[in-house]
């Protein structure tokens, strides 16, 4: 189910048990959204004179996928969990966690099928998927599927597995997809340029106190909060 | 003692189903705390929802603390445990892109898997847009490879950085991290208050295992590095064994004939002191003290496949103490000249050489100069003479040093 545009649709959807995200947004802050459009406006006619604030949308803060998805579970609580996890992943294999290397690999696999040569002839290719080397015969593609399995798994015991699209209330499904694959650009880039994505250096290499996970954990904090303010229309 | 030689143990299927259940874990555990949703994730960077650096730091701190309490337990080999090199300048170039993308997109890679499993057709977008982004990388990247290259640190850990021992490092980055979550605790209140938003109170259990986390980390600190004498302990019922019944230690002809296998990566270490190093050695030996073999298992251990390591002194007494110290550490295929180089000078020697009385670990013969390795005994020569020996190196296949969190 696709959430609606909140700021038109609000009102005819809430109540209804098929409004899932935006009748938890109709509750709370509607008026809210009211008040932040006014705002938006003012700070377009002035805006020295009204100090923007991002403004509440309990929708972000307490998101659940629908009327009968189970809450999530306490952040320490899934924090403890996450990190026996990536100690056992250690202390079994000798490798940390890691998300992007699969995908990585799963792309390159998918060149391969189509342009062998090209493969061949880029440096950063061959490595991979270089001559009759399959791409995909390593451990962190097993992984990568593995993550869509568990996601999956806790989703559907949480009861939060429904097709829709996650935004904010002042965006249109359409402007959130083009965001993600802007977004999606922008992270695939980075993950290679850092040689790892957030779970493979900042997990992992946090964890085992790699100094240039913690310079990478750092950066990632610094390179979203920089740019949150700016684009705060996506999300709140 | 992990990791694990899992192909060997559960062969290939069962290590990527391992994999497989790994990762399984990892997508619940992101899935769980609401990582599958984009405006949760990005609601920490408007401060009204810290869960994504709670859940990350929380993580981050237990898995520390429990890998290097299992490391001080003699329970886990650190140095055999991925642990992404520093390339200081384009990781944190690539930190500021991720970050950039995750404001943008509304995810990182790992969160968009998760948050795919659960149907969300943003993750579909980013995910998409993410292979779009690897593939201008690898093409690209050949423009700007130098600069991918550069400011190359190795393995190089936060202990190093600071001069602190690792258990007193893990200690600190404990408190700091658990005093950075009470922090985020405090602003997401304050942020909350201000928009009239209801906020929660820390559970009790909480603060208790905040405690706990606090004491598992003064523990390590206590624990501290096992010993090589520790370690040795935990290993001599199974290697004593080797050692009494003269399974590791080589004939000099077997060293020679090593030596110009071109499968064995040599590594020779001369542990007598400097002065008998520079009457005689034999080329290409590298001399190192005793007391410093310890510091050099990390890299033994991550020399190449077929590397094979020979210990040598005058006799066999203080190259036995060797073997024991890098055996104990976990280096692979580790040797002992037989008879030392006493017997390597009485059983090579082509022209004779003048033996002179001497205790256990003396150099028992006569030099005329110091010449070092440009004695003409000290070159290794590969059609010497015939001698009949049992061969004993074995080339043992190394236990995974791991291919990287994101390889």
């Amino acid at each position: 189910m696709t959430t609606s545009d909140s700021e038109t649709m609000d009102t005819e959807k809430a109540g209804t048990a098929a409004a899932d995200e935006a009748a938890t947004e109709a509750v709370a802050p509607d008026e809210a959204a009211g008040v932040d459009q006014a705002a938006t406006e003012a700070a377009a006619v002035d805006d020295a004179a009204e100090p923007e604030a991002p403004q509440p949308v309990d929708s972000a803060i307490t998101p659940h996928a629908g009327p009968k998805a189970r809450a999530f579970v306490n952040p320490y609580l899934g924090g403890v969990f996450m990190g026996i996890v990536l100690f056992l992943a250690f202390f079994l294999t000798g490798n940390g966690l890691g998300a992007s290397g699969g995908l990585n690999r799963m792309i390159i696999w998918a060149i391969d099928l189509v342009a062998p040569q090209h493969v061949d002839r880029v440096s950063y290719f061959i490595h991979y998927a270089g001559g009759n080397k399959n791409a995909l015969d390593h451990w962190i593609v097993l992984m990568t599927i593995g993550i869509l399995v568990g996601g999956f798994v806790s989703g559907f015991i949480g009861r939060r597995v429904n097709l829709e699209t996650v935004r904010g209330p002042r965006i249109t499904d359409h402007q959130r997809w083009m965001f993600a694959i802007l977004g999606g650009v922008i992270a695939g880039f980075g993950a290679r340029m850092a040689r790892g994505c957030t779970s493979g250096q900042g997990l992992s290499g946090g964890a085992t106190l790699s100094v240039g996970s913690w310079a990478f954990l750092m950066a990632f904090f610094v390179g979203a909060y920089a740019l949150a303010y700016a684009l705060r229309r996506l999300w709140t | 003692m992990g990791p694990f030689p899992l192909q060997e143990i559960i062969g290939k299927p069962g290590t990527y189903l391992l994999f497989l259940l790994i990762g399984a874990g990892f997508g619940a555990a992101l899935e769980m705390v609401g990582f599958g949703r984009s405006t949760k994730l990005t609601a920490q960077f408007y401060l009204r929802d810290m869960t994504v650096f709670k859940v990350m730091f929380t993580a981050v701190l237990v898995a520390m603390v429990l890998v290097f309490g299992a490391v001080g337990l003699g329970l886990l080999d650190y140095d055999r445990i991925w642990v992404p090199p520093t390339y200081l300048v384009p990781g944190t170039l690539g930190g500021l892109l991720i970050g950039a993308g995750f404001i943008v997109g509304g995810f990182c890679p790992g969160t968009s898997i998760a948050s795919l499993a659960t149907l969300k057709k943003d993750a579909l977008f980013f995910l998409g847009g993410l292979m779009g982004g690897i593939v201008l990388f690898g093409e690209t990247s050949g423009h700007f490879d130098h600069f991918w290259y550069s400011t190359y640190m190795g393995r190089f850990t936060l202990p190093d950085l600071l001069g602190l021992s690792p258990g007193v490092t893990v200690f600190l980055v404990t408190l700091m991290g658990l005093f950075a979550l009470w922090g985020a605790e405090q602003i997401e209140g304050v942020m909350r208050r201000k928009d009239g938003l209801e906020v929660r109170k820390t559970d009790r259990w909480v603060s208790v295992g905040a405690g706990v986390l606090a004491l598992a980390g003064l523990g390590v600190m206590l624990i501290g590095q096992p010993t090589p004498e520790e370690l040795w302990q935990k290993v001599a019922a199974e290697k004593q064994p080797l050692l009494d019944n003269r399974e590791v230690q080589i004939h000099p002809a077997e060293l020679r004939d090593v030596y110009f296998n071109p499968l064995v990566n040599l590594v020779m270490i001369d542990v007598r002191d400097e002065a008998d190093y520079n009457l005689f050695h034999i080329k290409d030996a590298e001399r190192v003290p005793l007391d410093q073999l310890a510091d050099m298992a990390p890299e033994l251990k991550a020399g190449p496949p077929g590397t094979v390591v020979v210990l040598m002194s005058n006799d066999e007494t203080k190259a036995t103490e060797g073997w024991k110290i890098l055996t104990a550490m976990g280096v692979p295929n580790t040797y002992i000249l037989e008879g030392g180089l006493n017997n390597f000078i009485s059983t090579c020697s082509l022209s004779p050489f003048k033996a002179i009385e001497g205790s256990d670990e003396m150099l028992r013969f006569e030099f005329d100069a110091a010449l070092g390795a440009n004695h003409p005994m000290a070159s290794l020569r590969e059609h010497g003479k015939e001698i009949e020996y049992t061969p004993k190196v074995k080339i043992e296949k190394q236990a995974p040093t791991g291919g990287g969190g994101c390889g």
